[in-house]
C-alpha cells in the first residue's frame, strides 16, 4: 500500500486515518522547545465529513487513500439506489441513498455531478454549484408582487421544496444554489 | 510543489524593511552603549552540530578549496565560544544560520540569528538584558511581561513537575488535553514535555508581549550548565516568549570541556540509534573550553521572528527581503 510521509502533505492529499479516507486541510511545521519536529495537521474524514485534528511527528508516515473524484452522469433512482455513469469510460456506478444525501434534491437526469470513489465505492455525491430545475407545484403567483419580500414555497422537478419570491407561477424555471438551497433567480426559456 | 510561478518581487514591503533596518541600527546602538562588540564569523565551518534535531546543510568543495565536506552553521555558537575563549570579551553578532528540513510559517532554512554572550552574567542576568534589549531597540513588551521557571508554569498549567514526572502521567496528560498524537508510543519523556509545553502552557502565554521561561529538565540542557536543586537536576536554559512564540534561546554557558565531549558523544549515540548520519563532534571547540571559556551567558534570539511577533504578522515571511514559500 502507497505511502505518505508528512513531507508530502498538503491541501487535498488523500490519507487513511484510523481506516477511513481523509482529505488533508492544513499542514503546519512545528518544532517545540526546539526538539522532535511535528505535524498539525487537519483533516477532512470524507465518510462522516466531519474535521479533526491530529500531530504526527515529522517524517511519520501514513497510507495512502486511494480516493479519485470522477465526473459522471446521473442517470436515474430506483428510490434506493442512485445510478451515475462515467462519460468517458461508460462504466457504471450506484450509490445508496445515503450517499447521495442532499444531492438527491438537484440532481436532473444527464447532469453532470462529482461522484468521490474510495477503493471502488461511492462515498460522497457533489452536485454542480447552481442548477436549473422546472417548479413542479405552487401557488399561483401575484402578479406586479415583485418587491414585497414575502415568500412561498415551492416544489420542484425533483421533489425538492425551496423558497420562492410571491411572483413566481409553476412551471417556472429556477436557478438555485445547491450549497445553501436558495433561490437565486428565474431563469428565462 | 507551488500552483503558481513565484514572483521576483520581495517578500516584504519597503516600509517592512525600512522598519527592519531601523531596528538593527537601534540594537547596534544598545550594543555599542554597553561596549559589547560586533564580530563576523564565518557560516561555513569544518564540524556540523550533533544535536538530534539540527540537520546542517553539507557542503562539499571542489579543490583548490578546503577539503570537505563543509557544514553550513545552524548558529554561530561553537564560533563565538572559540572567540571567547581567546579573550574577545562580550560579543554579539547578527549571524545567518542554516538548518536542513526546516520549512514552515516560523521556520526557514536560512534566517538571522542575533547571538550575545555576557561575560560574568548568569542566565537571570542575561534574560534581564534581552527584555531591555525588546523594549529599548524593537519596542516590544513595556508592560505585562512574564519571568517564570519552567516548574512554575508546569504546575501552575498542568499540576505536574516536569523535572520528576513519568513517562505515564505524560500520555495521560495528553490524552486529558486530545493532543491526537499519532505516534504515541514512539515519544520520549522529552519529546511529551516539549509538545505538552507548547500545546499546554505556551498558548495561555500568548497574551503577553515577553515570558522569559527559565531552568530546564536536565535533559533539555543543550549546552547550558547545569545545577543542583535540592534531589533534582535543572539546566540554566531559558527560553523567550514574544506573544507566545518561541522567538529566542539561552543558557549560562556550559564551560566543562569533559561535560560537553559527553553531551556530544550522547547526542551521536542517540543519532546512531536513529539511523541518522554521526557528526564528528567540533573539536576546536572543545579545545578552546580546554583552554578555557570565561563564565557566561549567551543567548540566541530568531531576528525574523522578533521582528513577526513585534509586528503581530501570521509568520515570518515578511520580515526578511525573500523567503520560501
Amino acid at each position: 500500500m502507497a505511502q505518505y510521509s508528512t513531507n508530502d502533505f498538503k491541501g487535498g492529499l488523500k490519507v487513511l486515518l484510523d481506516n477511513d479516507p481523509c482529505s488533508i486541510i492544513s499542514n503546519e511545521f512545528v518544532k517545540p522547545g526546539k526538539g522532535q519536529a511535528f505535524n498539525r495537521v487537519k483533516l477532512r474524514n470524507l465518510l462522516t465529513g466531519r474535521v479533526l485534528e491530529k500531530t504526527f511527528k515529522s517524517g511519520e508516515s501514513v497510507p495512502a487513500a486511494d480516493v479519485t473524484d470522477a465526473d459522471m452522469n446521473y442517470l436515474y433512482n430506483d428510490g434506493e439506489n442512485w445510478h451515475f455513469m462515467d462519460p468517458s469510460s461508460f462504466e457504471q456506478i450506484s450509490a445508496a441513498a445515503a450517499v447521495v444525501g442532499d444531492a438527491k434534491n438537484w440532481l436532473k437526469e444527464q447532469d453532470t455531478v462529482v461522484v468521490t470513489v474510495w477503493n471502488g465505492r461511492p462515498i460522497s455525491v457533489e452536485p454542480p454549484n447552481f442548477v436549473t430545475l422546472e417548479v413542479a407545484e405552487c401557488e399561483p403567483g401575484v402578479k406586479g408582487d415583485t418587491v414585497s419580500g414575502a415568500s412561498k414555497n415551492a416544489v420542484l422537478e425533483t421533489g425538492a421544496e425551496v423558497k420562492v419570491p410571491l411572483f413566481i407561477e409553476q412551471g417556472d424555471v429556477l436557478k438555485i444554489d445547491t450549497r445553501t438551497g436558495k433561490y437565486v433567480e428565474r431563469v428565462k426559456g | 510543489m507551488s500552483a503558481s510561478i513565484p514572483s521576483w518581487q520581495p517578500s516584504a514591503s519597503l516600509k517592512q524593511l525600512q522598519q527592519r533596518a531601523r531596528i538593527v541600527a537601534a540594537i547596534r546602538q544598545f550594543f555599542a552603549e554597553r561596549h559589547v562588540m560586533e564580530v563576523d564569523t564565518p557560516l561555513l565551518a569544518s564540524h556540523g552540530v550533533t544535536d538530534l534535531h539540527l540537520h546542517n546543510f553539507v557542503v562539499h568543495p571542489t579543490p583548490p578549496g578546503p577539503e570537505g565536506p563543509l557544514y553550513l552553521q545552524t548558529s554561530p555558537e561553537y564560533a563565538m565560544k572559540r572567540l571567547l575563549a581567546a579573550g574577545s570579551g562580550c560579543i554579539y553578532q547578527f549571524a545567518r544560520a542554516f538548518r536542513d528540513q526546516e520549512l514552515g510559517t516560523w521556520h526557514q532554512p536560512e534566517f538571522t540569528m542575533l547571538e550575545w554572550y555576557r561575560i560574568g552574567f548568569d542566565h537571570h542576568q542575561l534574560m534581564d538584558e534581552v527584555m531591555l534589549l525588546l523594549q529599548q531597540a524593537v519596542g516590544i513588551g513595556t508592560e505585562n511581561i512574564l519571568k517564570a521557571s519552567y516548574g512554575q508554569l508546569w504546575q501552575q498549567h498542568l499540576q505536574l513537575n516536569p523535572h520528576t514526572v513519568t513517562i505515564e502521567e505524560l500520555q495521560a496528560c495528553g490524552a486529558r488535553h486530545d493532543l491526537a498524537i499519532s505516534a504515541v508510543d514512539d515519544l520520549s519523556t522529552t519529546d511529551w514535555c516539549e509538545l505538552l509545553f507548547d500545546r499546554c502552557i505556551v498558548p495561555e502565554l500568548a497574551a503577553m508581549p515577553i515570558v522569559c521561561v527559565y531552568d530546564y529538565p536536565s535533559d533539555q540542557a543543550a549546552l547550558a550548565a547545569l545545577r543542583a536543586e535540592g534531589d533534582e537536576t535543572v539546566a540554566e536554559r531559558f527560553e523567550v516568549y514574544l506573544y507566545g512564540i518561541e522567538c529566542g534561546n539561552g543558557f549560562h554557558e556550559l564551560t566543562d570541556p569533559g561535560e560537553q565531549a559527553q553531551r556530544f558523544a550522547k547526542d551521536n549515540a542517540l543519532r546512531q540509534s536513529k539511523g541518522l548520519p554521526v557528526r564528528e563532534p567540533d573539536s576546536y571547540l572543545l579545545a578552546a573550553l580546554q583552554q578555557g571559556m570565561p563564565p557566561c551567558a549567551g543567548v540566541a534570539l530568531g531576528l525574523e521572528r522578533v521582528l513577526a511577533a513585534a509586528w503581530q504578522l501570521p509568520g515570518i515571511t515578511a520580515t526578511q527581503a525573500f523567503s520560501f514559500i
